[in-house]
């Protein structure tokens, strides 16, 4: 009997919260926003692959083969050469006007034709980390082909490398990025609304009210994680349908039941680490101190940025129990690669038990905060 | 009617907010050098006409004039503002809590710029004619509401203004301090008998003490003249009397006098509220101390003091929402035990204030409360429509109860309370701000309850006569009972006439506030002591500086804060710095070897000796490639065709496939070019074994400069620092300023001759040293933790960062000018600094590789500029001169910023 009135509570609680919400014009359009702008503009803005960049010829060769180099260079991956004199290469590379710079040496082609090996050296920016790698290969092969064509060495190879590139056959950027757009979402709403809504709650006494009427700290927490996580779960499943796979044209591989599924267990972990944050900070400043400390690291360290194995082997560790990580793991694994619940299962278990683990500890917090309400 | 102009005049004032009309087509005239007072119920647009007066708030319609000038025209605002003194309605609302007293009006006193010694002489003065001369350390936060209204006085006073402006000064005071307020106002006038003064009150009875009365109600002017003259042509005893008298006939239906049966005793009951020796402690303060009451059931219990003495504590005790450090508490017999769900059906409770929810409508409300209790659904209905109809509610029902007045909220709330029929009633305060109509109303509900029904109600008010109309009362004052028992004994325990007159008899025996109060004041030091026109250092900065002085105490108080902001960026630089990594290494690979030769095996061999690749079990299947794939366990999957061997040895072209995993598109691309590069080595090789090839025409030898080992450490740390300087101080700035206009004190921009620019600016430089002191310990971080070496040159790097930093505060700044709530700040600048900050800065993907939105963000962001110099100082040795162009670009925003800032920010209160 009290567990059925448990769960009406929760559900009465939960739905007033909609409404709450949905009174909220701020918040509502801040949702609207970052599930279509951001994602949008993260989507489209932003390119791995290899795209305009900049490169300089330094000629001291002048020759028929030198002159072909700076004809082989094409967009969209590179923008047209500039052929510079020597004097200026460090000028242009200090001031990052060009990240590639190629310097073809006096009598290349002659020494090439008599066969005594010349050296064709390329400087490269490498604090340009995401150009810096892949350029490097672009541009050896292009010189490669020209030589050989120019030499008429072009022989078949032994073994022809045919490369397959499974779940995003072009690699187009937006794919990865447009979803990881909406996964970092996620995290900084869910922790965002429930921290300030118990801090909003706490600043202006209405939990007080809540306290008196027969349901408890539990209920009133629950009712929070549940229409919180409603509205996320549903502008999630609006955003990827409409924003990625509608607008940007993502093909989705796999089933966006399933991703919600997923997504809804994360959220109880985000949603409780919101409340726990909620708890702990006594102002807004603090709480939005806080929320950078923990969400911050929280999404970049979760491999929805960077390639999650490159990382110190320690932080793998670390983060392989936070469950952003996991997030993002079966999101990619689900949206990308067409995985089944058969494939992703322990994935949802890690970021359920951590999630449940979470939500007890910041259950404990808020039942304490709330005593501990001073006046 | 006095002689002369008066002080100030409105003609046809009209104000709306939203679709309440505040006020309706106001003329009035306020006589010069008197004290006068606006009497009317809440929402009687009192607070919206001072704050005209006080050009605190735009005029919409009609003409407000005040010191001979008109209140619409900027230049008079300006002139004249520096003669007003506004102290806005609620305790110590315009004071900053975390200051001391003495820091407050010294705050005050340097917004008016006055000098060094005429500011300690003054402060002296003040702090003496007030009696909070023992007492000048004490924080604001600290202090009890008569004192904190005390200090607000001294704030008002400190630079002589000829117009005082209080706003229900005395509203939440206990009377002793009340009265002490008003000794303290008249001998101020004493001293400076020019001194006009112009008090809104609700309190009926203390509008006696004033010189000339305008009395309000619903935005509309009802009466004016003096006391006397409103009561004669009433004919009523009271003020309260000619206030009903004078309300139209509508509002005044269905009124009568209040009068509560006697109550019959039943002594063999249990006692409902029974507490002994309840004490709580919050850290060293103790709120409520030993205190112990009895109440019987259907009893009338009240509960009067001061706010902050204890009242609303011990309430909470007593439902068992706090836990009592010290002492018990029973209700109904039963010891009281925080979370007992079973208690709580047999009490109803209503908080201070309006604590439903204001976005549902009545009903809603209503039957939200009926579920939360359990009733079944039948008796829910037939209890919701009995309630309306008691409460007289039946017309509002399916009106949003966020937007009805008051008094009907408050008649709501109390339908909330016993709607599960609870045996007894816990009130905070439930009259509070209610209009005396609405207020007997309220009392009548309540009489009713207890003597037909039975039950128990225990309420606190501030009201004299509410408290006459209790069985028993306590008085409380600093968190102890001063005395117990039914209003006429202890009117006659004192020998007094009035209840006002016992509490404030009783108060003054707790108490030795009193005494200092009295002290003998001398004339104020002739000329005023405002700095002259042309004084040297100009007012204007020393506005700024007093604004840049006052947060930077605040900054220093907050230990939390301060901790967290430097603290907190040094770690977030340690975990970034370690961990953001931009090297693809590491990659899974297996090999599905459908060959099985030396030369399939020599081929893969190649693969594992990479440095990028970490073997794994090959593949046995296409069912187990596809799975693996699949499941994200796989980066890079060679296969490796039948007859692979025997066509390589016999020089027949054969192939082998590479499959990548495409779903993180950066690191497949740099896997493209990893496998690529070891295969043609891998031929290379066997061509040079095999003897047959020749050896390559030409080579290319690449050269990483900048960062020879292509170690991503060295491009992120100067991301990292550039990252971090963005999104916290742009944070802290924006909560900083959005802040004040949520607790109140953006009212002190809004009354004194502070200019925007000087209040923004002045609040941004102790943000921007904060800055730059995290901007040290990040640059000493990435030198000394992570070895990553300075090349260029530190006073560039410098440069660049004040700018940055300037220029993010700036963005704080902006965005708090456009939102009104910490929430919105918060949410605002964290969705727009992240998200330009982390990925079209540069940070992570260069600039020159972004297009359409995310080049435009990237170029109006002055992230992107900052970036160019932290990695050019850091990694390419550049100095001051191969970074004008990124200086000066990350110059311009702060002007540009800092006028959008003061634009979108009012200068007063829509």
């Amino acid at each position: 009997m009290r567990g059925v009135q448990k769960l009406r509570n929760i559900l009465w609680l939960g739905l007033k919260e909609l409404r709450s919400l949905a009174a909220d014009v701020f918040l509502l359009g801040f949702v609207i926003y970052s599930f279509s702008f951001t994602v949008y503009s993260q989507a489209t803005g932003v390119s791995h692959e290899l795209r305009s960049a900049s490169i300089a010829i330094v000629d001291e060769d002048r020759s028929a083969l030198s002159g072909r180099f700076a004809q082989a260079f094409l967009p969209p991956f590179f923008q047209r050469p500039q052929i510079i004199p020597l004097a200026e290469v460090d000028r242009r590379m200090d001031t990052g006007r060009n990240t590639f710079v190629l310097d073809i040496p006096p009598d290349f082609e002659a020494d090439l034709v008599a066969g005594r090996q010349p050296v064709i050296q390329l400087n490269i920016d490498a604090t340009a980390m995401m150009q810096a790698g892949i350029g490097a290969s672009y541009i050896q092969e292009i010189v490669a082909r020209e030589i050989a064509t120019f030499l008429g060495r072009e022989a078949e190879p032994a073994v022809e490398l045919q490369i397959r590139v499974a779940f995003n056959p072009n690699l187009t950027t937006s794919w990865f990025t447009g979803v990881m757009a909406i996964l970092n979402n996620i995290t900084l709403l869910a922790v965002l609304l429930s921290g300030a809504a118990v801090v909003r709650e706490r600043e202006h006494g209405t939990l007080d009210h809540l306290l008196v009427l027969p349901v408890t700290p539990f209920e009133i927490a629950m009712a929070k994680v549940w229409a919180n996580g409603l509205v996320i779960t549903v502008a999630t499943g609006l955003s990827l349908w409409f924003v990625v796979h509608r607008l940007l044209g993502v093909p989705i591989a796999g089933s966006i039941p399933l991703f919600l599924c997923g997504v809804t267990l994360y959220l109880f972990f985000a949603t409780a680490v919101g409340l726990l944050l909620g708890t702990l900070a006594r102002s807004m400043p603090q709480l939005g101190l806080l929320f950078i400390l923990v969400v911050l690291p929280m999404n970049l360290l979760s491999g929805g940025s960077t390639p999650f194995e490159s990382m110190p082997r320690p932080l793998q560790l670390v983060m392989s129990l936070v469950p952003s990580s996991h997030f993002v793991n079966f999101a990619q694994a689900i949206l990308y690669r067409g995985a089944g619940l058969d494939i992703v299962w322990p994935q949802f278990v890690a970021v359920t038990a951590v999630g449940a683990i979470m939500l007890a500890i910041a259950l404990l917090r808020f039942r304490a905060a709330l005593a501990a309400q001073s006046q | 009617m006095p002689a002369g102009p008066g002080i100030a005049s409105l003609a046809g004032v009209t104000q709306r907010y939203g679709r309440v009309l505040a006020l309706e087509a106001l003329t009035l005239d306020l006589p010069k050098g008197q004290l006068v007072g606006l009497v009317g119920p809440d929402g009687a647009g009192k607070s919206t006409l001072l704050s005209l007066v006080a050009g605190a708030r735009r005029i919409q319609a009609g003409q407000v004039q005040v010191l001979g000038g008109d209140m619409g025209d900027r230049r008079h605002r300006e002139a004249v503002c520096a003669r007003i003194a506004y102290m806005p309605q609620g305790l110590g609302k315009n004071l900053y809590p975390d200051l001391s007293v003495r820091e407050n009006i010294d705050f005050f006193g340097r917004l008016f710029g006055l000098g060094r010694a005429e500011r300690a002489a003054r402060i002296e003065d003040l702090l003496r004619s007030t009696g909070l001369a023992p007492f000048p350390d004490r924080a604001a936060r600290k202090l009890s509401g008569g004192m904190r209204q005390k200090l607000g006085l001294c704030c008002a006073l400190i630079h002589d203004p000829d117009l005082l402006i209080l706003d229900e000064p005395t509203t939440g005071v206990d009377p002793l301090s009340r009265r002490q307020f008003w000794q303290l106002v008249n001998r101020m006038r004493q001293r400076r008998p020019e001194l006009s003064v112009l008090v809104a009150t609700s309190v009926m009875e203390e509008a006696n003490a004033f010189d000339w009365l305008a009395i309000m109600d619903a935005g509309q002017l009802l009466a004016t003249g003096t006391p006397e003259a409103l009561l004669r042509d009433t004919g009523g005893e009271t003020l309260e009397d000619a206030f009903i008298a004078l309300l139209p006939e509508s509002r005044r239906a269905g009124h009568r006098k209040v009068v509560i049966p006697p109550r019959e005793e039943d002594a063999t009951r249990i006692p409902t509220i029974e507490a002994r020796g309840l004490t709580r402690h919050f850290g060293d303060f103790t709120a409520v101390d030993h205190v112990s009451l009895t109440v019987g059931r259907g009893e009338i219990f009240g509960f009067l003091g001061s706010n902050g003495c204890g009242k609303t504590t011990t309430m909470k005790m007593l439902t068992g929402l706090l836990p009592a450090s010290e002492g018990e508490a029973r209700l109904f017999g039963q010891p009281v035990r925080a979370g007992d769900v079973e208690t709580r059906r047999r009490v109803g409770y209503m908080s201070q204030g309006f604590a439903l929810y204001g976005e549902l409508t009545v009903r809603e409300n209503l039957e939200l409360h009926a579920r939360l209790f359990g009733l079944p659904r039948a008796a829910a209905r037939a209890r919701i429509t009995a309630l309306e109809a008691r409460f007289g509610l039946e017309a509002q029902s399916g009106a949003v109860s966020g937007g009805l007045p008051l008094g009907i909220r408050q008649r709501l709330s109390l339908a909330v309370a016993v709607l599960h029929e609870p045996e007894m009633l816990i009130l905070d305060e439930p009259t509070s701000g209610v209009d005396p109509v609405a207020r007997d109303q309220f009392w009548e509900l309540l009489g009713d309850l207890a003597r037909r029904e039975g039950v128990t109600i225990f309420v606190s008010t501030h009201f004299m006569n509410e408290a006459m109309r209790c069985d028993r009362i306590s008085l409380m004052h600093a968190g102890r009972v001063l005395a117990s028992g039914s209003p006429q004994e202890l009117i006659q325990a004192r020998g007094a006439v009035t209840l006002e007159e016992a509490f404030v008899g009783y108060l003054s025996d707790a108490t030795d506030e009193a005494a200092d109060t009295a002290e003998v004041i001398p004339p104020m030091p002739a000329g005023t002591g405002l700095a002259p026109r042309g004084a040297w250092p100009p007012l204007a900065l020393r506005r700024l500086a007093a604004q840049a002085h006052r947060e930077t105490l605040e900054l220093l108080r907050d230990r939390i804060r301060l901790a967290f902001a430097l603290l907190g960026t040094a770690l977030l630089m340690l975990i970034f710095g370690y961990g953001i990594t931009m090297d693809v290494e590491g990659l899974s690979f297996a090999a599905f070897d459908r060959d099985r030769t030396p030369e399939s095996r020599a081929y893969i061999q190649a693969f594992e000796a990479s440095r990028y690749f970490v073997g794994q079990p090959p593949i046995a299947s296409e069912a187990e490639l596809e799975e693996r794939l699949r499941a994200g366990r796989l980066s890079v999957v060679l296969e490796i065709p039948p007859r692979f061997g025997r066509e390589l040895v016999s020089g027949h072209r054969t192939e082998v496939a590479a499959w990548i995993d495409g779903a993180m598109t950066f690191r497949a691309e740099t896997v493209k070019g990893y496998v690529q590069g070891v295969h043609e080595s891998f031929l290379a090789e066997q061509a040079t074994r095999l003897g047959g090839a020749a050896p390559a025409a030409a080579s290319i030898e690449t050269r990483f400069r900048y960062n020879q080992d292509f170690r991503s450490l060295y491009a992120m740390v100067p991301g990292v620092i550039m990252l971090l300087l963005v999104i916290i101080p742009a944070i802290l700035m924006a909560l900083a300023v959005v802040r004040e206009k949520e607790l109140g004190s953006i009212t002190n921009l809004y009354v004194t001759p502070t200019r925007r620019v000087e209040f923004l600016v002045g609040k941004q430089i102790p943000y921007v040293v904060l800055a730059m002191l995290n901007f040290l310990a990040l640059v000493a971080a990435a030198i000394l933790l992570f070895g990553v070496p300075l090349k260029g040159s530190f006073l560039t790097l410098a440069l660049g960062a004040l700018l940055y930093v300037m220029a993010t505060t700036g963005i704080g700044l902006l965005v708090s000018a456009f939102t009104s709530t910490q929430i919105a700040a918060l949410f605002g600048t964290a969705i727009l600094t992240m998200v330009p900050a982390t990925q079209f800065s540069g940070m992570i993907i260069p600039v020159s590789a972004l297009s359409g939105t995310g080049a435009t963000v990237g170029a109006l962001f002055p992230s992107t500029y900052f970036m160019a110099i932290s990695a050019g100082t850091f990694t390419k040795a550049l100095g001051m001169a191969d970074l004008v162009p990124s200086l000066l670009a990350l110059a311009a925003f702060v002007p540009v910023l800092t006028l959008l800032s003061v634009l979108a920010l009012r200068k007063q209160e829509r």
